[in-house]
């Protein structure tokens, strides 16, 4: 039985439990006088027998799912003659992907060895038997933690309140999801980042100026050393950053405030959800457009006035990745000056100032603390943006500070050195990982500096 | 007193002209930065849409294929010489074709995919073998290009795809009504290829609609369960704040590093299949469950207090309030939530270029664990490839992922303006 296949099983079977959990009650119920004898309504009674068939049944279907694969290929391997078994790991995995491929059927090309075809046949029938037993232990297990769930079922057992400690031990496992994501991050890249410092110093990776990754097959080869200095990198980014804050952190504060203080009605109620489809707009979307409109429309303007524009120049993607982030800014900056007081605009009207007066003078200053905030968020949002920049800037690790030149960025590089084929124990692969630390880790001060910021930003207006 | 001494109205009504200018200016500043914003907006839509309209229609060429049987093993089909039958077919069509290079270019006017056709007319049946048919076959993306006029006939030989003879062929191939322009149906029914005139979005959408399918199967249960802990059930303690901090922080987290943990947990620890829509849809749930959960816990925080306490007034249980009363008020503000997520998810490429699901895969997947791609992964695809077919065909794709994602969002906003309450 395929487990897809299997897990629909169980929830019938779970379902059929809960129906006879049910009906067990109301006549253990009649039984004893009337239904309202029992603790609880009849329908927890039904949950609780589903849950006591298919909780069991379906933790044990999870750990044989995870388990499987690795019980069943260390059986194989322990068949394999000696001298397959003490290859090193990497070629074993090749052994091992051979041998899944001859199970399921599709060998590429004649296979050479019969040792592995029989160690393929071993595989094939570990998994015939393996899922016949899941199937069979899954069943029995459901069926007798069925009987016994309906056995238990009186008057007195209190049905509910067993139901209920198990959905909240849901929920609140559901809730904790968010702070394993975050251990699961700071550790998958951590692991692999630490590895890469062992192959080339911290020192070296933060403060070198030279960057270039491509590490060679063959240790003879000319340049076969690769060269992590990240110094290029984080420049490029940075770069790309502060162009994409100069277009938006000036329009989208400009059209916040115009939003919010100067327009009627209807042009806020059509303005607003317009630029907010900027939001909606896909990066790579952004990207496109960026490669194929503006970039060359940058270098044609450039020519024209005899400069030199690279095709992938900083500035395009700059320019876009600002276009994307104003509608970020923008509503972050709504929200903040609208939290403003009513009584402070008043104040500063009855003194007899204008209204842009009263925006520089009195609006801004009171929602800065919030509009940093937002400023700080729209940072770690542009430094984190991957499609726009992977199709629009280029990968050459220039250290320059001239906009019009090609330069590369922190998540450029991640993305060049992962896609593709990756071996995991070159420092080529791992460096991606200790960008991709650096990254989490700035992007994580920004965040929590901003939000804090933002909160008691609120807090004093409330 | 001297006389230089003004009274304050004075002083004001002097400053009066100059600061109603800067008042105008600030105004004019805030009202240019939105037409700007729009602008853009317009260039980009228009841009898009300038591009790409052409790629939903495409030129075909009709064969005359006479499918001879002394080509033919009838066991086995699949092995006839295809190709050498389109390329009979276009010789017979201009008989007057001499020397290789001119026949290399008039083969050069359909599309390799010709041949596959004509296998999969013969397999479907085989009576045809030996009769004479009048086959309509795409045209090769040069041509394409051409009739959509993309290639400019005027500019010099040299620098032109389509070569002057090439021309003279097609002319006579639309004299004759051969060359026709058609809707594109295999842009939405075909995978993806190397040929632009073959290449379509149908197993990118797929791919895409696979991965939604894990990640609202995942993100919406668990996100409106942990909201309603949140929300309902936590008390305030470290715990709690540590959990929020943590949401709140995983919202803003790049989507790229998402990638990374899912290249380093679920393929690499976890050993789940590369370029699987599943692991996609994995990571995808954790990147969009942040959304949801916020979105769930502003839906729970509008259901005022007083349906709660009447609630338990009555003997229910909190569990039975939450669930019965609470749950179903803040439902439709959840269901926005999560469609806005999964807008978000479906528009997100760069954590599946991480988790492999950027690879060349023709064939449309079949479940969770085929490998596959995603729309906006084929739209980067296409995006790097040379050919100015590709061009259009990526600017049509984005047309057809922009009308998914307006759907998306359309249907948000008209759930919340039709279900949203005010208390």
């Amino acid at each position: 039985m395929s487990s897809s296949l299997l897990l629909v099983f169980l929830l019938v079977l779970s379902a059929i439990a809960f129906h006879l959990g049910r009906r067990k009650a109301l006549a253990v119920g009649r039984a004893s006088g009337s239904p309202r004898s029992l603790h609880s309504r009849p329908v927890y009674y039904g949950a609780l027998t589903a849950l006591w068939c298919g909780l069991p049944a379906i933790v044990l279907f999870v750990l044989w799912q995870t388990l499987e694969s690795t019980v069943i290929v260390r059986l194989t391997l322990s068949t394999l003659p000696d001298e397959i078994r003490s290859l090193p790991d990497a070629s074993l995995g090749l052994v091992v992907n051979d041998i899944k491929n001859l199970a399921a059927g599709n060998s590429f090309g004649g296979i050479k060895d019969p040792a592995i075809e029989a160690a393929a046949n071993y595989y094939r029938h570990l998994q015939d038997i393996g899922s016949l037993i899941q199937s069979g232990a899954l069943t029995v297990i459901g069926l007798v933690a069925m009987v016994l769930g309906l056995s238990r079922i009186s008057p007195k057992l209190r049905a509910r309140n067993q139901v209920e400690t198990v959905v909240r031990v849901v929920l609140i496992t559901c809730s904790t999801i968010a702070i394993f994501t975050t251990i699961g991050i700071i550790l998958s890249v951590l692991f692999e980042a630490i590895r890469f410092f062992q192959h080339v110093p911290l020192t070296d990776f933060l403060f070198g100026l030279k960057w270039s990754p491509q590490t060679a097959i063959r240790s003879d080869q000319v340049g076969s050393s690769g060269a992590f200095g990240a110094v290029p990198v984080f420049t490029g980014t940075l770069m790309i950053s502060a162009l994409a804050m100069m277009v938006a952190v000036p329009i989208g504060l400009m059209s916040a405030i115009y939003l919010a203080e100067y327009a009627g009605k209807k042009v806020r109620a059509v303005g607003k959800p317009l630029i907010e489809i900027l939001a909606g707009i896909p990066t790579v979307v952004y990207g496109f457009f960026a490669a194929l409109v503006v970039a060359p429309f940058i270098r044609d303007l450039g020519a024209r006035f005899g400069i030199s524009v690279s095709s992938e120049s900083a500035l395009a993607a700059g320019l876009i990745m600002g276009i994307m982030i104003i509608p970020f800014i923008m509503s972050i900056s709504d929200d903040v000056i609208n939290a403003v007081p009513q009584a402070m605009r008043d104040g500063s009207y009855a003194l007899g100032a204008t209204k842009s007066e009263t925006v520089r003078l009195v609006l801004l200053p009171a929602a800065l603390p919030g509009i940093v905030g937002g400023i700080l968020l729209a940072v770690s949002r542009a430094i984190g943006e991957t499609m726009i920049v992977v199709m629009a800037a280029g990968l050459s690790a220039n250290l320059t500070a001239n906009p019009l030149q090609a330069v590369t960025t922190v998540t450029v590089q991640i993305v060049t050195l992962l896609v593709g084929d990756q071996e995991f124990d070159s420092p080529k692969t791992l460096a991606a990982f200790a960008l991709g630390l650096l990254l989490f880790l700035v992007t994580l001060m920004l965040n929590v500096t901003a939000l804090y910021i933002v909160r008691k930003y609120r807090e004093q207006y409330e | 007193m001297s006389q230089k001494q003004k009274t304050t109205i004075e002083k004001v009504n002097k400053g009066l002209a100059r600061r109603y200018r800067a008042e105008k200016r600030f105004k004019f500043m805030g009202l240019s930065a939105i037409v700007l914003s729009l602008t853009f907006l317009g260039i980009l839509f228009a841009s898009i849409t300038y591009n790409g309209y052409t790629a939903f229609e495409q030129s075909w060429v009709q064969l005359h294929v006479f499918f001879d049987p002394e080509l033919f093993d009838a066991k086995n089909l699949l092995r006839a010489d295809y190709d050498g039958l389109v390329k009979k077919s276009l010789r017979e069509t201009f008989p007057d074709v001499k020397g290789r290079s001119q026949k290399r270019k008039l083969y050069g006017l359909v599309s390799s995919g010709a041949a596959y056709q004509l296998q999969d007319m013969v397999v479907a049946d085989s009576g045809i073998i030996g009769t004479s048919q009048k086959v309509w076959v795409p045209a090769s993306d040069d041509i394409d290009m051409l009739m959509k006029g993309h290639i400019d006939r005027t500019t010099p030989e040299s620098d032109r795809l389509v070569k002057d003879v090439q021309l003279g062929w097609i002319d006579q191939l639309i004299k004759e009504d051969r060359l026709q322009m058609r809707f594109n149906r295999s842009f939405f029914t075909a995978g993806d290829s190397r040929e632009p005139e073959l290449a379509g979005i149908r197993g990118a959408t797929t791919g895409s609609f696979y991965m939604l399918l894990i990640t609202l199967l995942l993100s919406f249960p668990i996100g409106v369960a942990a909201a309603v802990y949140l929300e309902e059930f936590a008390k305030k303690n470290r715990w709690t704040d540590l959990i929020e901090v943590n949401i709140n922080n995983l919202a803003a987290v790049p989507s790229i590093v998402f990638g990374l943990l899912g290249l380093a947990v679920f393929l690499n620890f976890f050993g789940l299949p590369r370029s699987s829509p599943l692991v996609g849809g994995l990571v995808m749930t954790l990147m969009t469950l942040p959304t949801i959960i916020i979105a769930s816990r502003i839906a729970l925080q509008s259901v005022p207090p007083s349906i709660r306490e009447a609630a338990l007034g009555v003997g229910a249980s909190k569990m039975q309030t939450v669930i019965h009363h609470v749950l179903p008020l803040a439902f439709p503000g959840m269901l926005t939530g999560t469609i806005i997520g999964m807008a978000r998810a479906l528009g997100e490429s760069a954590p599946l270029l991480m988790i492999g699901m950027v690879a060349f895969i023709v064939d449309i997947p079949g479940g969770v664990t085929d490998p596959a791609t995603a729309l906006p992964v084929q739209i980067y695809l296409w995006a790097d490839s040379p050919e100015r077919a590709f061009m259009e065909r990526t600017s049509a794709a984005i047309m057809v992922l922009l009308a998914f994602l307006i759907l998306m969002n359309g249907t948000a906003v008209l759930l919340r303006n039709r279900f949203e309450r005010r208390w």
